[in-house]
C-alpha cells in the first residue's frame, strides 16, 4: 500500500541530490566532500527506487545492485587515495592542495 | 500507512542532509551521513524494495560509514575546520540554487507525473526471487563487469596504500 505520490520521491530526490551538490561546491574538506558525493549517490538510488515501484518493474532496483557495488569500490580507492595524499601533503584542505595551478 | 510516514523519513533523510553538508566536525558529519542512510533504507521499505533497504544498511552504514569514520579519525584534522566560503564558489551555487529551484517550481507546477496506480499490484522488488532472475539472466554481463570492478579496485586500493617515496617524502 503505498500513499504518498511518485512526484513527492522524486521531489524528495532532487532535494537531497540538490543537498549533496552543494556540498561539494561549498566545502572545503576533502572527507566531508566525498562524504557529499556519496549522499548524490544514495539521492539518485532514491529516485531510481520510486520510479521502479510505480512502474512495476524491476530494472530500477537491480540498477541500485550495481550502483551500491560502485559506491563500494569508489569509496574504497578514493579514501585510499585521500590517505596517500595526506601522508604527502599533510592536509586534506582543497584550498591548501593547490600544487596543479601555478 | 499513512504519507505520515513517508514524510516523517523524508524529513530525517533532509534534516540529516543538511547536517551532512553543515556540520563542522568531520566527525558529526559522518553520524549525519549514517542518519541520513537509515532515513532511505526506511523509504526503500515504504517502496516495498527491502532487500535494497538491507543492502544499503549493510554496505553503506555498515562499511562504508565505518570506513569513513575510521579515515577521520586516523587522518585527524581538528582544529583546521575553517568554513569560510570562497567567492566565487558562492557565487556559482547561488547561481545553481536559482536554477534548481527554477527546474523544481516547473515541475512541480507542470503536475503529477504519469504513473500506472502503485496499489494495482504489488511491488515487484519485494520478493527476492526476481533479483536473482534478473542478475543471472538479463544481467549477468554487468554483473561479471561489477566482479572485475571489485577486483581492480582492490589492486589499486593496495598500490595506493604502499608507501611510494615522492620527492615530498624524502625530506
Amino acid at each position: 500500500m503505498i500513499t504518498a505520490t511518485l512526484n513527492e520521491y522524486v521531489i524528495l530526490s532532487v532535494v537531497l541530490f540538490a543537498i549533496g551538490f552543494f556540498g561539494v561546491l561549498l566545502r572545503k574538506n576533502t572527507l566531508v566532500i566525498f562524504m557529499s558525493l556519496e549522499l548524490m549517490l544514495v539521492a539518485s538510488t532514491l529516485g531510481l527506487v520510486a520510479f521502479s515501484r510505480y512502474n512495476h518493474t524491476l530494472d530500477g532496483n537491480v540498477f541500485v545492485f550495481f550502483i551500491l557495488t560502485v559506491a563500494a569500490a569508489e569509496v574504497a580507492v578514493g579514501l585510499a587515495i585521500i590517505v596517500a595524499l595526506f601522508r604527502k601533503r599533510h592536509t586534506i584542505q582543497v584550498d591548501e592542495l593547490n600544487s596543479l595551478k601555478n | 500507512m499513512a504519507p505520515a510516514l513517508f514524510y516523517l523519513f523524508a524529513l530525517l533523510t533532509v534534516a540529516s542532509a543538511v547536517g551532512v553538508v553543515a556540520n563542522k566536525n568531520a566527525v558529526n558529519a559522518a553520524m549525519s551521513f549514517l542518519l541520513c542512510l537509515v532515513g532511505v533504507a526506511g523509504l526503500f521499505v515504504q517502496l516495498d524494495a527491502y532487500l535494497l533497504a538491507f543492502l544499503l544498511l549493510l554496505v553503506y552504514a555498515g562499511a562504508v560509514v565505518a570506513l569513513f569514520l575510521f579515515i577521520i579519525m586516523l587522518l585527524d584534522t581538528q582544529g583546521r575546520q575553517n568554513w569560510g566560503f570562497k567567492k566565487f564558489s558562492t557565487f556559482t551555487s547561488l547561481v545553481a540554487l536559482g536554477l534548481l529551484l527554477t527546474g523544481l517550481g516547473t515541475f512541480v507546477a507542470r503536475g503529477q507525473l504519469d504513473a500506472p496506480n502503485p496499489n494495482a499490484a504489488g511491488g515487484v522488488g519485494a520478493a527476492l526471487k526476481p533479483y536473482a532472475y534478473q542478475l543471472f539472466t538479463t544481467y549477468l554481463l554487468p554483473v561479471q563487469v561489477m566482479g572485475f570492478l571489485l577486483l581492480i579496485a582492490m589492486l589499486g586500493v593496495i598500490v595506493l596504500s604502499k608507501r611510494i617515496d615522492g620527492p615530498e617524502d624524502a625530506k
